[in-house]
């Protein structure tokens, strides 16, 4: 209703629904439009009719296979895993970066990007260096029967690092913008630290948290150059989708990979959808507040 | 705790002997978390790279084939990283600086490539431009190469990169709003000098921020190049590439050396991003805030 011309009514049609002093619009518009759909539209499009052109039975027959299925329980597994584990970390780091100060606390910060910066195929070989049986941190695992590399295990851990700075990046932004009048207002009244924590704290980080985690969830459910070095990519037991799709992209195979890659858009879409509405959320309490 | 309700508001916060003890555990506890997870695989990429001696380390980097993943990593950055800044402006110009419809549906599909998986990425050019996709026929008609060349390596490096620069520009310039723009307008300036003296010397931090972030991306990309590049040594491998192909061929010191400049590559992004954090207003924290006022 806001977006309609205050003026008389149009009689055409505009993509534009305020008038603006600026120029540019058609050229910045039209480059914009033509590069997204070169890029991202045809390509997106081009693998979703790939594998709608098997037809539903088929489809269904695909991506529901033995192995396939196999690959989405260890995928599926090990990224919800990693995705409570950054929860967990990253909540513990974006309070002590936004709450308390430090000696080096700059460098910690510029650290908790590393997972982003370094690329998968580094981090993957690292960990597996790490964590195999003669490994710095692997040899004193294996003698309590502990195995990392070549496990589920070894996927949660890698996942777990491309995952957890979503969280911190999500959640210490809104620690930082808590006014602290609110948590003296709370101690004043008598609240605990605990209840500090439970009723003015969290309520507010919440949202963010659920929005990093499901960040982390979907990067470590689509990753690949960082697991598939610590997998040891057995089929049935520690193989992971994406893997599948390249082997089956090795075969030869580019209907059952264009197929399998569908049944993983679908769930990036579902997890883009959640973290909008999550914001939708948001901004709709937010504007209630004020 | 509830007796201390006497003293005044900044006291009520003042730590206890028993937080003072609980703030300590957690900065301990989160240091040692990134001692162990992020710090120790930093250290570990060098101690392999130099696990035979600075001889050995020099002699792995001079291979033919890690120079030439070296270049051919450093081309597709060129190629990728103005192409999405030009990209970003244009989008972040449209955006911020228009009022129209479906601008949210635009702003959620500039995110999709972060949604995606990299693997599933390289596959998309593959149905588009491999020898069973849409032009495949037509390319090896005319002689062209797409996938398992450089031109796919820059398409899907193109595509994993594409909302970094957009990403960073659109809420900073969101933010500034377009009084000055509007300003020059009015007072004859055309849109070229414009975006040239008003819009560019504003945004000149965001935008590089942006581009750093894509620059790191598009050195490091593994799964969707991994995807598209047909691993042919010294012709459409990348640095991350031949680290994969030297450490499954068990070369592992080579691995590590090639690793090692991926990974000072990676430490000096870091470096960088800080910089402009703490000395412009891109990505300003508390620290920087409470320095200020």
């Amino acid at each position: 209703m806001v977006m309609m011309p205050e003026t008389k009514a149009r009689k055409t049609w505009s993509l534009v629904t305020r008038n603006s002093p600026l120029p540019g619009f058609r050229l910045s518009m039209g480059f914009t439009l033509t590069y997204l759909t070169v890029i991202v539209l045809i390509p997106l499009t081009a693998i979703l009719l790939h594998g709608a052109r098997l037809g539903f039975n088929a489809f269904l027959h695909t991506v529901t296979a033995p192995r396939v299925m196999a690959s989405y329980r260890v995928t599926l597994g090990s990224a919800a895993t990693a995705a409570l584990l950054s929860a967990l970390f990253g909540m513990l780091l974006a309070w002590v970066l936004a709450r308390y100060r430090f000696p080096g606390k700059r460098i910690v910060d510029a650290l908790v990007d590393l997972p982003f910066a370094l690329p998968t195929a580094v981090a993957g070989i690292s960990l597996t260096a790490l964590y195999a049986e003669n490994g710095w941190i692997g040899r004193y695992l294996e003698p309590h029967g502990i195995h990392v590399a070549f496990t589920p295990l070894g996927i949660v851990m890698a996942m777990s690092f491309v995952g957890f700075p979503f969280v911190v990046r999500s959640v210490q932004p809104v620690l930082e913008d808590l006014d602290p009048a609110m948590e003296e207002a709370a101690a004043s009244l008598g609240a605990s630290v605990w209840q500090r924590f439970t009723r003015v704290i969290a309520p507010v980080a919440f949202p963010a948290l659920l929005t990093g985690t499901a960040l982390a969830f979907a990067r470590a459910a689509g990753e690949y150059g960082s697991v598939i070095f610590i997998a040891g990519n057995m089929p049935m037991k520690t193989e992971i989708t994406a893997l599948l799709i390249v082997t089956k992209l090795e075969e030869f195979d580019y209907t059952g990979a264009a197929a399998i890659a569908g049944a993983m858009l679908a769930l990036s879409f579902t997890i883009m959808l959640a973290v909008n509405l999550i914001q939708w959320w948001v901004q709709r309490r937010e504007g209630k507040r004020v | 705790m509830s007796g201390r309700g006497a003293n005044s508001s900044s006291a009520l916060l003042q730590p206890s002997m028993q937080q003072r003890t609980g703030r300590i555990v957690l900065i301990v506890a989160a240091l040692l978390f990134l001692a162990v997870f992020l710090v120790l695989p930093v250290v570990a990429v060098f101690t392999q790279a130099f696990s035979q001696g600075w001889k050995m380390y020099a002699d792995s980097i001079h291979q033919e084939d890690v120079l030439s993943a070296l270049r051919l990593t450093g081309l597709v950055a060129c190629i990728s990283v103005p192409l999405n800044m030009l990209f970003g402006i244009a989008a972040s110009w449209a955006i911020t600086r228009f009022e129209f419809h479906g601008k949210s549906l635009l702003i959620t599909l500039i995110d999709i490539p972060l949604a995606v998986s990299p693997v599933v990425a390289g596959l998309m050019y593959v149905e588009v431009f491999g020898l069973h996709g849409w032009f495949g026929p037509w390319l090896s008609e005319h002689n062209l190469h797409v996938i398992f060349a450089v031109p796919g390596i820059v398409l899907a490096t193109v595509f994993v990169t594409f909302p970094f620069v957009a990403r960073e520009l659109i809420p900073f310039m969101q933010a500034q709003g377009s009084d000055e723009e509007v300003a020059a307008v009015v007072l004859g300036a055309n849109g070229w000098s414009v975006l040239w003296r008003i819009t560019l010397p504003n945004i000149k931090w965001a935008l590089l921020y942006g581009t750093i972030l894509a620059a790191s991306r598009s050195i490091g990309e593994f799964g969707a190049v991994s995807v598209v590049s047909g691993h042919i040594r010294g012709q459409t491998t990348t640095l991350p590439l031949e680290v994969e192909m030297l450490y499954n061929e068990y070369n592992f010191t080579a691995a590590f050396a090639a690793a090692s400049l991926l990974t000072l590559a990676a430490i000096v992004t870091l470096v960088l991003k800080k910089t402009i954090e703490v000395t412009s207003g891109v990505h300003r924290h508390t620290e920087e805030k409470e320095a200020q006022s």
